[in-house]
């Protein structure tokens, strides 16, 4: 691909007094695309973010934003990047238009300047009506929409978005997903992390599969999950049965036509060449075993099988059903 | 130059934005509690403090200079909160990632307090006037006593920043702040003269700065410019060397969490 670069990212490791919190990351982002970092927490998305705007010093490695080193040329990276951190970082005490007159000044606007883009980003969110509101008056919702009015003030080329939807209700996530594919139409290049599979999946052009502080694979969702190739099969068992799990494991694992297993909390996940040839070679040594299936299902590979594939565990724990009383 | 001096009159004005929104802690803030120290310690005691030992015609008198002292002191071991409300929910971050110079934050959380504490003073000051303390030195040892109070508070403040952003969480820094304020209080000549403590504490007393602020204000407030003059000079040199101390020491804090 010859697409401008916007992003170069080589080796960077960073260390917090005796914690490896990221590991020789590498990657690239690309003028006017929405970049993923996909992980669960811990995994150093937030590490990565901070240091790309230039908040955290690295401590192996480096990095450039629109060619200016995130080190050396500290100034000259903040003043063309926005920042939508992952908190609410929200002064309850202001009013939405002060936050933003606020920031207007820390980016050296002339004052109508700063007017002038105030209601462009307010129109952008859609917080017109409660700009003059004080912030701790406002919902979950309308603070991450200031949030990201924040962000969008500098009239940046590189927006970093941390977990933009995080905690959000159903209706605002799409809304905000709206926004950020509305950004990336006005040629925004967009830097975001989540650590939800559906959010990556249908938003980013792109992502980097980030865990324990390494990245385990690169690409858009549609070649990640192409490149797994094969079919997802995935069998739940009855409670009686989940001691004889191993049993079956073993059994399966001889399968030619089986490629990997994962047990899940109740019963297993079968990576295939094609659940065609599979599944009947399954069946049978199912009931050879005399094990009760409770539900059988197959299916193309999911970016969460992709995640699985890579990384060896779910993105989010699952914990085995307690009995409910 | 004007970018600075932009980045610093926003944040600026920031606090004190805050401070207007609450409109109880401004009230609690002009009027606070020190005010009730002079008014009740200060009326409390007239009789039971022996003229003779506090040298002067009022308990209240006496107590002034200890009560102005006791504002910047607290004024500036609290300099640092907002910061370490900032540092906690991310907007000091979100401040980070624009291009200021990391030094506007501090320098405009130094203006802050030092004007609210200068405000404070002068509420003080004229709260004992009315119940009868005229300073000897008059608006002009107003005006020292003003300076003193800035020079006491900025060491004062570097360090409460200091402690704001090398805390692990705010509980540790309330716990040091508690520590801290009352031995500084009750170890110095804030509430009876060094000549009228026990040996060991009048030995420590002499090693707290807040001792030769407070007999620096003391005679301006009671005697007059002819005693007061060589314990201004004092003061003043043992301030500067405080505060150089004391901005040396949070240089290290202020650097490592500002990058
Ligand atoms: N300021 C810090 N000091 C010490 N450790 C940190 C700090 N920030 C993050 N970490 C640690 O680094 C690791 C990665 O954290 P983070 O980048 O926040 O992950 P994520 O955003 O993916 O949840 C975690 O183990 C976290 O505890
Ligand atoms: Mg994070």
């Amino acid at each position: 691909m010859d697409r401008a670069v916007t992003i170069e990212v080589s080796k960077l490791g960073k260390v917090y007094d005796g914690l490896t919190a990221i590991t020789d990351l590498s990657f690239q982002v690309f003028a006017g695309e929405i970049f993923g970092l996909l992980g669960p927490n811990g995994a150093g998305k937030s590490t990565t973010l901070r240091i790309l705007i230039t908040v955290v010093r690295p401590t192996a490695g480096h990095a450039t934003v629109l060619g200016h080193d995130v080190t050396t040329e500290t100034d000259r990276v903040r003043s063309l990047i926005g920042y939508v951190p992952q908190e609410r970082a929200i002064d309850r005490f202001l009013t939405g238009r002060e936050h933003l007159l606020l920031l207007g000044a820390l980016y050296h606007l002339p004052k109508h300047e700063t007017i002038r883009r105030i209601e462009e980003v307010l129109k952008l969110v859609d917080l017109e009506a409660q700009a003059d509101r004080l912030a701790r008056t406002y919902s979950g919702g309308m603070k991450r929409k200031l949030d990201i009015a924040c962000g969008l003030l500098p009239n940046p080329r590189v927006l970093f978005l941390d977990e933009p939807t995080l905690g959000l209700d159903v209706q605002s996530r799409l809304r905000i997903w709206d926004y950020v594919r509305g950004l990336r139409a006005r040629g925004i290049t967009i830097v975001m992390t989540t650590n939800y599979l559906d959010e990556a999946d249908q938003l980013c052009d792109r992502l980097a599969i980030i865990d324990g502080g390494r990245i385990k694979t690169i690409g858009s969702p549609t070649e990640l999950k192409a490149a797994l190739g094969g079919d997802v099969v995935s069998l739940t068992v009855g409670a009686a049965e989940i001691p004889r799990l191993t049993t079956l494991a073993s059994a399966l694992k001889g399968l030619p036509a089986i490629r990997a297993i994962r047990p899940t909390a109740s019963g297993m996940e079968l990576r295939v060449e094609s659940s065609e040839k599979a599944l009947p070679a399954v069946l049978e040594t199912v009931s050879r075993l005399a094990i009760r299936l409770e539900f059988i299902e197959y299916h193309r590979p999911r970016l969460e099988d992709v995640f699985v594939a890579h990384t060896g565990h779910a993105i989010r724990e699952e914990f085995p059903k307690t009995e409910e009383p | 130059m004007p970018e600075y001096l932009q980045e610093i009159t926003a944040l600026t004005m920031r606090w004190v934005r805050r401070l207007s929104r609450e409109k109880f802690s401004m009230l609690f803030t002009l009027v606070q509690p020190m005010l009730f120290w002079l008014i009740f310690f200060g009326n409390l005691f007239q009789r039971a403090a022996d003229a003779q030992v506090v040298q002067a015609p009022s308990y209240i008198s006496f107590l002034a200079a200890g009560v102005v002292v006791m504002t910047v002191l607290n004024n500036g071991l609290a300099g640092g909160v907002d910061l370490l409300f900032d540092k906690e929910n991310g907007f000091l971050e979100r401040l980070m990632a624009t291009p200021i110079r990391r030094t506007s934050i501090v320098l405009s959380r130094f203006l802050f307090v030092m004007t609210i504490t200068s405000l404070q003073v002068l509420v003080i000051l004229g709260v004992a006037f009315l119940f009868g303390v005229r300073p000897a030195t008059g608006l002009a040892g107003v005006a020292v006593i003003l300076f003193i109070g800035l020079l006491f508070g900025v060491g004062l403040t570097a360090i409460s920043m200091a402690l704001a952003f090398s805390v692990k969480s705010h509980g540790d820094f309330f716990s040091v702040l508690g520590f801290l304020s009352l031995p500084m209080i009750f170890l110095s000549s804030a509430l009876v003269p060094l000549a009228a403590m026990p040996t060991w504490m009048s030995v420590l007393a002499r090693f707290n700065p807040m001792t030769w602020a407070i007999d620096a204000v003391r005679p301006l407030i009671l005697s007059g410019w002819a005693d007061a003059l060589p314990r201004v000079g004092l003061v003043v040199m043992i301030m500067v060397a405080f505060d150089a101390l004391c901005l040396y020491g949070s240089a290290r804090a202020f650097r490592r969490a500002m990058g």
